[in-house]
Formats: structure tokens, C-alpha cells, sequence
């Protein structure tokens, strides 16, 4: 962080905690009696209460979605490129809500909170979460801060998921919904990669059948090896090959030498992994990912998707990236022909980028000048 | 706005479902919405004309004409709109099939490449035409696949396609001979068609 705030950041922010006393009875039957939001808000709620925008997180984000806790802290928070005075969500127009969501571990309530019942953490007791129980917690958060309906609700990946499932519970309470890099399911690939990282944690003898807590330990080694595929996945070739190709950090070719070659990618997704397994919960990885896996937007009403949007009456904007192939542009276009046939509005770019499925995260141009003017048009 | 855009409205039933192909800037579709009350769609792959739509608050996907329209359902259009971008396309004859089973109705503008200055420039100069509306030498023009009027009006006889309506308008002068002399005289072409 440099000494001084950049003029287009947020600034500091300090999250905010709610605690919801209302039982929430969640998609696997159980009932969460208590839980906590922590969330974090940018830009001034307006009197009219018609400005609020909701970003949903995907799997590894969290409530601190843009500007800085601490002068001290290295990095803003991980969508800082889009959330700012100016930035595509403009916080001079509207009031920004990031939350973390149940079952994670940045601060709501998850599998590392203590459950009231036992007096000990959740770990492997804590229920499955489906991407409705996060809508229907977000929404109760809503009603919280006054909120009857959103201007828009964004979300990239499995935030994108929730857009969608807010626009179908909630068509009154979302006006326009920005779904980014994500999908009306997951495909086959998708849940395999998703099934080979939830087999590295269980796998990790630190893991506990779940209860590592109670053991005091951590399976960081199996959420490392989770972390590293999910990774690769989020890149293309294209973009690994021009930041590492073959370069070396360490070893050489040469015959003779008894030192051994390391790649340089190989410390990268090392790297990546380790620091991963140090900040992530493996019960609340194997959780998220299973809401992934679950997602299907069409599911109940007869897998004919444009039935679903029938129910919406947001308007959306749906943006993909040529290199992404964990969610593909041919995922983004089945929601715009979905919505089409819905008779439903929507608008659709594919923006060309090296970046894989990260780019929904990263700077682009076209990116931003497509959200920009799109979020420019939404009314307050 | 150009001339065969503000024909078209006279086409267009009110509140209507409206597909437009290539739609630019969407000067077509914001008037039809405007004047007609329609509801449409817009397809385009500039990335600064999909800007401008988004600027107009229009509904514009990114898409590639050229990949069909596979993505669209049969009859789900009560009109298909293309202006000015069949000369562009790598195979107009099966778009035009592809935009009459998407739409009860299609309209289709396009410029013609029989016009006596068109003819009298590559006859006198022996080069390809380049003029105000089409300003582009041959390497460099996006526009691919030229015809005539009269190419037009066989393509329509060899795939069954009927003519509700044909129009030309002219831009510029020639205003009364375009009438009598289509083929030599008119500029651009507004067909309304069906199947």
C-alpha cells in the first residue's frame, strides 16, 4: 500500500457484522438458528433507498470487495479494479454491499464458527449450503440495511450463480442483474475438477473425516493440492505459457550438476496453494464447491431454462471471456439465448482476453467500458 | 438517420418482436422502440457499436452473423431485420434462409451493385467501384458479396422466397429514374420479405 489512498479507491473501510436470530431453514432441511453476516459497504445510500448494488462472491472471495483496512495492508480488496468513484461500479453513484457468505470463512458464520448447540466449532457437522441459502441470507441482510430492492445485483462465477437465483426468488427485489464468467450449471468437467479437489483434502490425514479442529491440526497440504488445481483451471495455457513458459527458478539442464530443476510454474502454483491452505477452510472449500456442483438453474422447472427466467423480471447484462474455459463463452450464450427466449432483456458481450476464467478479476478496457456504461444506464 | 432506415418503420406492426442482424449503433432499433413500441433484439461483433447500444439502453448481444442462428427459435421473430450487412456476410443465401425461419417476416436493405455509376466506373476506369457509399478498394472492403438488384430478385425465385413489398430509395439523385430503372438507377434495395 502506498502512503497515500489512490483517488479512485474506496479508501479505508471497516466491516460490519450482523447477527440473524431468525432461524434460517436452509435447501438440506437443517436450520441454521443463529448465524452472522459480515459485509462491508461503499458509497452513500441514498434517500430514496434506490441506489444499492449487491456483489455476490465467488468461490475464494469474501466481503472485503474493494479500498483497504489498514495504510499497512499490501493489497486492496479483490475486485478494487471495478468498485470505486469512477470505476464501472461508480460508488459516487451508488452504495456498494459486499458480504462474506455462510458457510465460508472470512467472518459469517461457517464450519470454523462455534455452534451454539455444542459450544465447539461446526467443522464437519456444519450443514451443506446451496446457492439459494445464500440469496435468502443476502436478501435477509437487505432487509437489514432497508434495502426493498436492489439496482442491481453483480456476480462473477459462482457469483453469478446467485445473480441468477436472486433475479428467479426475488424478481421484485432486483432491477438489473450483471452475470459474469458463469453459468446455468455446471458441466461434467466442471464437477470433476470440483470432485478431484474435495479428494486431495479428504484424502490429506490431517483432514479428520472433517473434525481437524477438534484434532488441532489442518490439512493444509490436501487444500494446497485443491487450491493448485483449481488454479490452473482459472488460466489459460495461453497466459501461463507468456508469464512462465519453461523459464527455471532454480537447477539447470546440464549433466553433471546434481541440482534439481524447478520450474518456475511449479513454484508459482505452489506458492499460490500454500497461501491458499493458510487463509481458506478445507470444510468450507469442500462446501462452496459442492453449491457449484448442486447449481442448476433450470432444475425444477423442467431443465427448460427459458421457463426459469420467465419467473425474473431483471434485466440483464451477461459478459464472458474468449479464453475462459472453466466457465466458457458458450456457457454465458445458453443464459442469453435462455433469456431471449424468456422474451427477457439482455445484453451480451464476449470481451477477448489471455486470461482464462481469472480475467473476470483483472483490468481490462473493453471490460470495463462495457459494465461502465451499462451500470451508467441503471436508474436511481 | 439514412434513408432505408426510416422506410422500414412503414413495415413494422407495433409492439412487435423485432430481431435486428448487424445492428450498429442501433439508431434502427432505439426509433423502432421510440415509434413502434416494438421489442427487440440487437446482433453485433463491433466492439464500439455494442458500446453504443449499451449507451442507448438497448438489448444487444455479441454474436457473429456468419455463425448462423442457430441459437434462435423457429418463427420466435414477427420480423428479422438486416440493413445494409448482406454484402458483408460469408454466405448471405443461407443467413437470408436462416432470418424466414427465425421470423414470420424479414426485411432486408442492401446496397446495389448495378448502379449506372458502379457500371460506368469499371467500364471507363476498368476498376472496381469505389464511391461515396462504398468507399473502399477491393482488398480492404467488408463488403464481400455484391449484387444486383436483379441477382436479388433470382436468388428469391431459386429459394421460394416471396416478396411482400420491394423499395428503393435513393439517397442522392436519380430520384425519379430509380422508378422506371431500378437495376440501373436505384442506390439501395428494402425488401420485405417472407416465406
Amino acid at each position: 500500500m502506498p502512503n497515500q489512498l489512490p483517488a479512485d479507491s474506496v479508501g479505508l473501510v471497516t466491516p460490519q457484522t450482523h447477527r440473524f436470530t431468525a432461524p434460517l431453514l436452509l435447501a438440506c432441511g437443517r436450520t441454521l438458528d443463529e448465524y452472522e453476516l459480515v459485509y462491508e459497504t461503499y458509497g452513500q445510500l441514498n434517500a430514496a433507498k434506490s441506489n444499492a448494488v449487491l456483489i455476490c462472491h465467488a468461490l475464494s472471495g469474501h466481503h472485503h470487495a474493494a479500498g483497504y483496512h489498514s495504510m499497512d495492508d499490501k493489497r486492496p480488496g479483490w475486485w478494487d479494479a471495478y468498485i470505486g468513484p469512477g470505476k464501472p461500479i461508480d460508488t459516487n453513484k451508488f452504495f456498494v454491499v459486499a458480504l462474506n457468505n455462510i458457510g465460508g470463512c472470512h467472518g459469517s458464520t461457517g464450519p470454523r464458527s462455534i455452534n451454539p448447540a455444542t459450544g465447539k466449532a461446526w467443522g464437519a457437522d456444519f450443514p451443506m449450503i446451496r446457492v439459494r441459502d445464500w440469496v435468502a441470507s443476502q436478501a435477509r441482510l437487505a432487509d437489514v440495511l432497508g434495502i426493498d430492492v436492489w439496482a442491481a445485483i453483480i456476480g462473477g462465477s459462482l457469483g453469478g450463480m446467485q445473480v441468477m437465483r436472486w433475479a428467479l426468488d426475488y424478481p421484485e427485489r432486483i432491477r438489473h442483474a450483471v452475470v459474469i464468467a458463469s453459468a446455468l450449471k455446471l458441466s461434467a468437467q466442471n464437477i470433476a475438477f470440483n470432485e478431484a479437489a474435495r479428494k486431495a483434502i479428504i484424502s490429506d490425514p490431517n483432514f479428520c473425516d472433517g473434525d481437524y479442529i477438534a484434532h488441532n491440526t489442518l490439512p493444509k497440504n490436501g487444500l494446497a493440492v485443491a487450491r493448485m488445481i483449481g488454479h490452473i483451471t482459472y488460466l489459460s495455457d495461453f497466459a501461463m505459457g507468456e508469464k512462465f513458459g519453461r523459464d527455471l527458478r532454480s537447477g539447470s539442464f546440464e549433466l553433471g550438476t546434481a541440482e534439481p530443476v524447478e520450474f518456475q510454474i511449479e513454484s508459482y502454483l505452489r506458492y499460490q496453494g500454500d497461501s491458499f491452505a493458510n487463509t481458506f477452510d478445507a470444510n468450507s472449500y469442500i462446501r462452496i464447491t459442492k453449491a457449484l456442483d448442486y447449481f442448476d438453474l433450470a432444475r425444477e422447472y423442467g431443465d427448460d431454462p427459458v421457463n426459469a427466467f420467465k419467473q425474473t423480471n431483471a434485466k440483464f447484462l451477461v459478459i464472458s471471456f474468449s479464453t475462459d474455459w472453466r466457465f466458457a463463452p458458450e456457457r454465458s450464450r445458453e443464459i442469453v439465448n435462455a433469456l431471449v427466449g424468456a422474451n427477457r432483456s439482455v445484453s451480451y458481450a464476449e470481451i477477448e482476453s489471455k486470461h482464462g476464467h481469472d480475467a473476470f478479476l483483472l483490468p481490462d478496457e473493453r471490460y470495463q467500458q462495457v459494465f461502465g456504461r451499462y451500470l451508467a444506464g441503471v436508474t436511481i | 438517420m439514412r434513408i432505408d432506415l426510416n422506410e422500414i418503420q412503414h413495415w413494422i406492426q407495433q409492439g412487435s418482436r423485432i430481431l435486428d442482424l448487424g445492428c450498429g449503433d442501433g439508431t434502427l432499433l432505439k426509433f423502432l422502440i421510440d415509434t413502434k413500441q416494438v421489442q427487440g433484439y440487437g446482433l453485433e461483433i463491433d466492439a464500439a457499436q455494442i458500446n453504443a447500444c449499451i449507451d442507448k439502453g438497448l438489448n444487444v448481444i455479441e454474436q457473429n452473423l456468419d455463425s448462423g442462428l442457430g441459437n434462435f427459435a423457429d418463427k420466435s421473430f414477427d420480423t428479422v431485420l438486416m440493413t445494409q450487412a448482406l454484402q458483408t456476410l460469408h454466405f448471405p443465401h443461407l443467413v437470408l434462409d436462416e432470418m424466414l425461419r427465425v421470423g414470420k417476416e424479414c426485411i432486408v436493405t442492401f446496397p446495389n451493385f448495378g448502379h449506372w455509376k458502379a457500371r460506368y466506373y469499371l467500364a471507363t476506369r476498368g476498376r472496381m467501384p469505389v464511391s461515396d457509399l462504398l468507399p473502399y478498394e477491393w482488398y480492404n472492403t467488408p463488403n464481400i458479396h455484391f449484387c444486383t438488384f436483379n441477382d436479388f430478385e433470382v436468388l428469391c425465385r431459386e429459394r421460394n422466397i416471396k416478396v411482400i413489398h420491394r423499395q428503393v430509395v435513393n439517397e442522392q439523385s436519380g430520384q425519379t429514374l430509380k422508378d422506371f430503372m431500378p437495376n440501373l438507377f436505384g442506390e439501395t434495395a428494402i425488401y420485405h420479405l417472407s416465406k
